[in-house]
């Protein structure tokens, strides 16, 4: 009885402090991020100018999509959604998403496995693996374009010497390799990313179930599917999470490694083209939201399809 | 005692500038944003330095980095929400037109200094009739040419754009039959960026095509000349210029060149300060002039660059700043700026400045290629200059990577400008 | 058997070596590249020709560096503490505390990340303002903690959920308070996770560039990657890349030091009831 009382008010107690901890934190949230959210939101549905911020008068939805009729009498729709550069923009962020993160996700299982195996020196490839993330990305951009350079880059001359091409290619110019180009940079910066969630993943996987294991003499590869990586498989799908929604935002690097490419530019690249180059801030921002709805329905599929558990429920 | 004394010394100071000022003067204290490129800042300082004592006032400089996209992006920001911050702001040549509602009007502050400048610049700063901006230096380009290698094989620097290719042509199988395998004829820019825009421009320009949109704001492009000029162009890459120039910005087109792999570049001054470099491998070797024309009786394009000052209209201190921005345009400031940083300067007489041509002989060398420079459509295009700008590069890069003819691109172009012009630039 | 062992440890170690190799070639390069100087940037070279230290010394000696990097290390430190403060407490609650909710409110967080930085950029400029922060670096850490919390928050509360519900109970049973429980139980047993996190928040503040380069003015409040931007050649158009690239290995040996010093923390592995093993 007396355990029961306990529990009554122990529940509540601990909901409230729930309540407490999680207050400071959406309250940043809010400030940080939720206002400056609602705001670019406002402004899709305006015809602000960045030149006058707040001079943006209300036009509804025509920055996304409007029918105007011609003086010869002929209908034209217009707006972000009949937009063929936008639509070449998502298409273009979603192949570079999903690729990228399929190859970080399974590169990154390798590294992580490998790192959380014993072995001499591996403080020192610990570190030398970070280093890709480590460096920041204007820089890597660079030192990648530099490295891709068709007349003097050192990747054209090691192929060249490994006899792997016949003649120096300019990786980054032509239509048909820069999405390569960006994605062996991506691949090659966020694998680190990758690597170290699932290692941490890995380190919680209790030690004495692979030693159960192998006193047992199941196959590894067989440990893993089975038990391995069921076990990480909560860690796994946070860090996917993350990698996908970073990579359906990917900006930085294409903005430095191929800007204005056709077959590169992205979704953000775009919008900030609209709004800061071009002075369509409005348009800029209605595709911003846009990219902002496509990635929260990319999402929500990734967590009803995979099964996330959100709430942790089912596991009780 | 000492101090009691240092402090007496110190308001009879005072006390005597207020009976000189008549009232307390304030030392204001001004931000001034800059690219800064190479000793921008230490050189800024230099230059300030006479109008900070003899004003009382001192300068702050705000350096920021080199990409002229990163910095239009943050003055965009910083103006659009009327930012105290900066109280002066270094343009681009191209950035008055589309910023100017930010800017203070220089036109009566400047009606003295204006017409000693060059007309075409104090022109491409002036939106309705406001002069947003002053001029600080300017920047046009030139045709790089190998003396060595012409002088090998019998020619002369190239006056048509026919006859660069076919010099350069001659020369590169020449030089590759030699062993030097990695030789090209003609190295440029031809990333889709701005750049394309200012060589395509050239091109264009100069084999009688116009300048995209013109002074009044019609738009031009879609015509015969340049057509050609594109086709020309064309023709260039996978032969003369390797098939990576379409990637190339001015540090890869100098890179081929300064290793010592190329015959001709189109590049901006600054190519040649570094191509005499010790380490180069054309130190020496090579000249300038100006860029090829389409056919005899057509004249040289260079696209014009270059910086200026502009001042805030939400600067607190604008008395100071105009003042400023006055001192920085003028010729005691663009004197020592091209002596300096070797800046070609926009004031006429300086030309002709002895001290400016025996300190720096490169500046009135460039005089030629200046006289012929054109404005990109900045002024008749207003806040659309930039999506003008990326539509034209981008049916450029079409063509020269082989999407689309030079006639197909062009047609759809001027369909495009025409949507984004709309009822008016 | 013998014979397969070598040959498995051989292709392990193969393996770590081609991962090395893939992980460190372009940095290796930039440390080349770093002590090269003038037209010998445009050649291709695979070892070091000569060790020109005049990079670095312009890089060092140059305007602020160093303080852009003391900057860097205050803000990035100063994210990470703040972030993991706020995010160790919520994930607590978000875990291991049953209520209404919490589904919605962890996929709310997650929205949080779903927007372009360009696109918050105008909204969050205007709230700095507003707090007068602006080219202080308070406007760096709050702006910061939209991408470190989210993200710490969901990696975190994943974490602390799959702890089994057996070491908390004992705690409840003695009437420990929920700061109790996460600061004596929780803590210890989240030290992996912590680190890792950490450590990629802590990187991501360093490096960010956007923010620091819009919400500062002035040389003495810059961090490093606006730093290494402004970092630039004789004129408009030449990339000074001597000095990015010694610039660029500057900023990175404090993050491999990092990573040194927390890697035993990170090895730390652990068994089902919370012993060491």
């Amino acid at each position: 009885m007396a355990i029961n009382d306990g529990g009554l008010s122990l529940s509540q107690q601990r909901q409230r402090a729930a309540f407490w901890f999680i207050a400071p934190m959406l309250a940043a949230l809010f400030f940080v991020a939720a206002w400056p959210l609602l705001r670019t939101i406002w402004f899709s549905l305006t015809d602000t100018a960045l030149s006058d911020l707040y001079g943006g008068e209300w036009i509804g939805f025509d920055n996304y999509l409007s029918l105007r009729v011609l003086d010869s009498g002929r209908w034209i729709w217009r707006g972000t959604l009949v937009d063929a550069d936008w639509w070449n923009a998502v298409w273009n962020t979603v192949r570079f998403a999903f690729v990228s993160v399929f190859f970080e996700t399974v590169l990154g299982l390798i590294v992580a496995l490998v790192l959380n195996a014993e072995f001499k020196g591996r403080g020192l490839v610990r570190a030398a693996i970070l280093i890709p993330w480590a460096i920041p990305t204007i820089v890597s951009a660079k030192m990648w374009a530099w490295m891709l350079n068709d007349q003097f880059g050192i990747l054209n001359d090691i192929a060249l010497n490994l006899g792997l091409i016949d003649q120096k290619i300019a990786w980054t110019a032509s239509v048909d390799t820069a999405m390569y180009a960006v994605l062996m940079v991506d691949v090659w910066k966020t694998t680190p990313f990758m690597a170290l969630l699932i290692l941490a993943g890995l380190q919680m996987v209790p030690r004495d179930i692979y030693e159960a294991a192998k006193l047992d003499g199941i196959n590894p590869v067989k440990v893993f599917f089975r038990i391995t990586l069921p076990l990480i498989r909560p860690a796994l799908a946070v860090a996917i999470i993350f990698r996908m929604l970073d990579a359906l935002r990917i900006f930085d690097l294409v903005y430095v490694l191929t800007p204005n490419s056709k077959a590169t530019k992205t979704m953000s690249v775009i919008s900030r083209e609209n709004m800061i180059d071009f002075d369509k801030f409005a348009y800029g921002a209605a595709q911003s939201t846009l990219l902002f709805a496509i990635i929260a329905i990319f999402v929500s599929l990734y967590i009803w399809l995979g099964k996330v558990d959100l709430s942790g429920e089912g596991q009780r | 005692m000492m101090i009691m004394k240092g402090r007496a010394v110190r308001a009879t100071a005072t006390a005597a500038m207020l009976a000189v000022f008549g009232a307390p003067v304030m030392a204001e204290e001004l931000f001034y944003v800059s690219g800064a490129v190479g000793n921008a800042v230490e050189d800024f300082k230099t230059i300030v330095k006479p109008w900070e004592e003899a004003t009382g006032n001192t300068v702050t400089i705000v350096p920021m980095p080199a990409s002229t996209t990163d910095q239009f992006g943050q003055y965009r920001l910083w103006l659009a929400a009327g930012a105290t911050d900066i109280d002066l702001y270094q343009t681009d040549v191209i950035w008055a037109p589309q910023l100017a509602d930010h800017f203070v009007d220089l036109t009566e502050a400047a009606k003295d200094l204006a017409p000693t400048h060059f007309p075409s610049i104090i022109e491409s700063q002036t939106v309705n009739g406001k002069l947003v901006a002053l001029p600080l230096f300017t920047d046009a380009p030139a045709l790089y040419y190998r003396t060595d290698l012409l002088e090998k094989y019998g020619k002369t620097p190239p006056k048509t754009w026919a006859e660069l290719a076919e010099t350069a042509k001659a020369i590169q199988d020449g030089e590759r039959a030699e062993g030097k395998a990695d030789m090209w004829g003609f190295v440029w820019q031809g990333n889709a960026y701005e750049g394309l825009t200012c060589n395509a421009l050239e091109w264009v320009k100069s084999f009688g095509g116009g300048q995209i949109v013109e002074a009044d704001g019609t738009i031009s492009i879609n015509n015969e000349n340049a057509v050609a000029a594109l086709e020309a162009a064309k023709s260039w890459v996978g032969t003369i210029s390797p098939d990576g120039v379409l990637a190339y910005q001015e540090e890869e087109a100098r890179g081929v060149w300064q290793t010592g792999n190329a015959v001709f570049m189109r590049n901006w001054p600054y190519a040649y300060t570094l191509g005499n470099g010790d380490d180069s491998a054309v130190k020496g070797l090579f000249g300038v002039t100006t860029l090829p024309v389409g056919k005899d009786g057509d004249s040289s394009a260079a696209t014009l660059g270059g910086w200026n000052v502009a001042v805030s209209k939400y600067s607190t201190k604008q008395d100071a700043a105009v003042s400023l921005a006055l001192y920085l345009a003028g010729p005691e400031a663009q004197k020592t700026r091209a002596l300096i940083a070797s800046n070609l300067p926009t004031i006429v007489a300086l030309y002709d400045d002895p001290e400016i041509a025996e300190k720096q002989p490169i500046i009135p060398q460039w005089k030629d290629v200046f006289l012929n420079a054109v404005p990109r459509p900045s002024a008749p295009t207003l806040g659309k200059y930039n999506e003008v700008s990326a539509k034209f590069w981008s049916a450029v890069h079409n063509t020269l990577s082989g999407e689309g003819s030079a006639a197909e691109n062009l047609e759809l172009l001027e369909v495009e400008l025409t949507d984004i012009k709309g009822s008016g630039w | 058997m013998t014979a397969q062992k070598l040959l498995s440890t051989v292709g392990f170690y193969a393996l770590v070596v081609v991962i090395v190799v893939f992980s460190v070639f372009p940095f290796y390069y930039a440390i080349v590249t770093s002590f090269a100087t003038g037209t010998e940037l445009f050649k291709v070279n695979y070892l070091p020709k000569s060790f020109d230290w005049g990079n670095y010394q312009s890089v060092l000696g140059g305007r602020n560096f160093v303080r852009s990097i003391v900057n860097s290390v205050f803000i990035a430190t100063t994210t990470v503490v703040f972030a993991l403060f706020l995010a160790v407490t919520a994930s607590y609650a978000l875990a291991r505390v049953r209520f209404r909710g919490r589904g919605l409110l962890l996929m709310a967080i997650l929205a949080v990340s779903m927007f372009p930085q360009i696109a918050v950029l105008a909204g969050l400029f205007e709230l700095i303002r507003f707090l007068g922060i602006f080219n202080t670096p308070w406007a760096m850490i709050l702006s910061y903690v939209i991408f470190t919390l989210p993200f710490t928050v969901w990696v975190l509360t994943t974490f602390m959920r799959d702890l089994p519900v057996e070491i908390e109970e004992a705690a409840i049973v003695d009437g420990a308070t929920p700061w109790v429980i996460i600061t004596k139980v929780f803590l210890p047993l989240l030290w992996p996770a912590l680190v890792t996190t950490g450590l990629l928040a802590f990187i991501g503040a360093w490096n960010e560039f956007l923010f620091a380069l819009t919400f500062t003015s002035s040389e003495t409040t810059r961090t490093v990657p606006v730093a290494i931007a402004l970092l630039s050649g004789a004129s408009q158009q030449e990339i000074p890349w001597g000095p990015i690239m010694a610039a660029s290995v500057i900023v990175t040996v404090p993050l491999i030091i990092l990573v040194l010093i927390f890697q035993r923390k990170i090895v730390a592995g652990l068994t089902a009831g919370g012993v060491k093993g």
